[in-house]
């Protein structure tokens, strides 16, 4: 029923930005149908007027007086960086040439 | 106080630091010669700070000797699973993602952990990104149950359970998204606590899905628990989600051991069939001793537990997707360029880095989240898991309007073999189908050794679920059946594990 194709598991990578080889995507369309079709038991639950949970606790907001205190310096923030330049995270291009 | 100091209880090292009868240099160093000696076999550390933990432990000894206040665990040191961010030290998750990332800051829990003056011996083994029920899907291979080398040692925590239970460290922290203290505790014969939600700040936790984690002590004893839990717990303003309120008092619970009048309610979902006979026969013998000693039993259905697993394998995947999505390859951790494309785009480079990075499991809950979060599909599954959720909630309440705590065994089974279930994801979740139901409403756990089961003389385990912020009822009835197995057992459970032999030292 709830079977994922070769093709859906391709889109589903590509929104979440994993390049996933061939091989891959053949395993991985078969096992995601056989937990696909286990967790959709939830759907064996009336809808009806059950309200959702998304949380264990009643959430509300949380804010902070605006004052200053320490935080990380550049050398810190960037200790981790891939790749650096000018105090700033040196990334791949965002937009294509043309 | 035992001779060989690695086999004392926290609580033990902790006096023998306060008489001056040892120090934290002499207790580290004890350590680190255990881990050296051992974990080549069992491989429950991804990192060990030996340096690190021994300038700690001189520290702490000298603060001692000028008079100094100390905290009552001072001294004591500790293992902290890899998923916490420890300033100066890798923290890696389990994946290759963050292979040889250092953290520019501390979690809450490693800061309080250092303010009590606990010198860190390392980082602990887990699967990556906390995903699984055997370490076996840690970047950096499994961590080995000290009870039998060829076997699981639960997960995602394997390798917190495997260092108290391998006497690698007297203590270590976990996380339990599912049961991920919990269970590995199960099948190592040690104790696990997850706190009630919002008990423990996830500040420096990297989450896996935000609104299940939490973390907890790993220990060999119920009152070492309660006394780690008292450290790492209480409010933390930089996590909206903690508890603005005092730990429980779960050390007092510990030390009064007491269920005399306690109504205990057996979960009548939970530990039926697909539960191992052993398992089953020590959690029945539990209940008898806890009825012995005064409680009141009686079962309890909580018919939504059904859907647990299900409901917990659309919410953990969508949160996930959601949160790893911030391992772009942009700003830390790895970056690797799509190979045979010329000035790759942001884009490209991130899938590459994804895919290299992460493991099968962590791909597949990503994807799995994705679908359960999209358009068309949302109403159908992430929709339909949180009615769910709120049904399993109501089950748990209705459940302690009529007892005080409710047991069941904590794992369905005893260590499975290395490489048995890998291929066969559905029966991986498995593990945790009584564990998750606690952090989907949100309520503390704890799992305690209830004996050996007699097919295959494994560890198995109780688990006792106690209300929102009664996390010291869990140390009330464990710290009670704890005293009473040890009668009966006429020493620790852990005492009937086989020695590791010392090599690779």
């Amino acid at each position: 029923m709830s079977a994922l194709s070769r093709d859906d598991v391709a889109h589903l990578a590509g929104l979440a930005r994993i390049d996933l080889s061939d091989a891959e995507l053949d395993r991985m369309s078969g096992e995601l149908g056989v937990i696909l079709d286990s967790v959709a038991k939830v759907q064996e639950v009336a809808a009806g007027d059950i309200e959702p949970m998304s949380h264990p606790l009643p959430l509300t907001n949380v804010t902070r007086p605006d004052v200053v205190r320490p935080s990380l310096g550049a050398a810190a923030a960037l200790a981790g960086a891939p790749q650096q330049d000018q105090q700033r995270f040196s990334v791949p291009r965002i937009l294509a040439e043309d | 106080m035992n001779s060989d100091l690695t086999r004392s209880s926290a609580a033990e090292l902790a006096h023998a630091l306060g008489s001056g009868e040892l120090s934290s240099v002499e207790i580290v160093q004890a350590h680190l010669d255990r881990i050296a000696a051992v974990d080549a076999d069992v491989h429950s550390y991804l990192h060990v700070d030996g340096e690190g933990a021994l300038a700690a432990a001189r520290q702490v000894d000298e603060r001692r000797a000028a008079g100094e206040d100390l905290h009552v665990l001072a001294g004591v040191p500790i293992a902290v699973k890899d998923v916490l961010a420890t300033k100066g030290l890798p923290t890696t998750c389990g994946s290759k993602i963050l292979e040889g990332w250092v953290p520019p800051y501390d979690a809450t829990v490693v800061a309080k952990l250092r303010a009590a003056g606990m010198p860190i011996l390392g980082k602990t083994n887990m699967d990556e990104f906390a995903m699984g029920s055997s370490t076996e899907h840690s970047a950096y291979g499994p961590t080995h149950n000290p009870w039998d080398l060829t076997r699981i040692p639960g997960g995602s925590g394997g390798g917190s359970a495997a260092v108290v239970a391998a006497y690698e460290a007297p203590l270590a922290i976990g996380t339990d998204t599912g049961g991920s203290i919990r269970q590995p505790a199960s099948v190592t014969g040690t104790v696990g606590v997850k706190p009630t939600y919002g008990g423990v700040s996830r500040y420096g936790l990297v989450a896996l899905a935000s609104s299940l984690d939490q973390a907890g002590p790993c220990t060999r004893t119920v009152l070492d628990a309660a006394l780690l839990h008292s450290v790492i717990g209480g409010h933390d303003p930089l996590d909206s989600t903690s508890i603005d309120a005092p730990v429980p008092a779960v050390v007092e619970a510990a030390r009064r051991a007491d269920v005399k009048g306690l109504r205990v309610g057996v979960i009548k979902e939970l530990g039926g069939e697909g539960y191992q006979a052993g398992v089953r026969a020590r959690f029945d013998e539990s209940v008898a001793l806890l009825q012995e000693a005064g409680a009141e039993v009686v079962e309890v259905s909580c018919p939504s537990f059904d859907y647990a697993l299900a409901a917990y394998y659309l919410i953990l995947p969508s949160e996930a997707s959601s949160n790893l999505a911030k391992f772009d390859g942009m700003r830390y951790g790895a970056r690797v360029l799509p190979p045979g494309i010329d000035d790759p785009s942001a884009e490209q480079v991130m899938a590459a880095t994804r895919d290299a990075g992460f493991g099968d499991e962590v791909k597949r809950r990503i994807i799995l989240g994705t679908y359960a979060l999209s358009s068309g599909y949302y109403d159908a599954y992430y929709g339909q898991a949180q009615k769910v959720r709120r049904l399993i909630a109501d089950d748990f309440a209705t459940a302690f309007e009529k007892v005080d705590v409710l047991v069941s065994p904590t794992a369905p089974t005893t260590a499975f073999k290395l490489g048995d279930k890998l291929d066969d994801p559905m029966s991986m979740y498995l593990q945790d189908v009584a564990t998750i139901p606690a952090n989907l409403a949100g309520v503390p756990g704890m799992s305690l050794p209830s004996g050996l089961a007699d097919e295959d003389g494994l560890p198995t385990g109780i688990q006792i679920l106690a209300p929102a912020t009664r996390d010291d009822r869990l140390y009330g009835v464990g710290a009670a059946l704890e005293r009473m197995l040890l009668d009966r057992w006429g020493a620790p459970l852990l005492t009937k594990a086989p020695e590791l032999s010392a090599k690779g030292a």
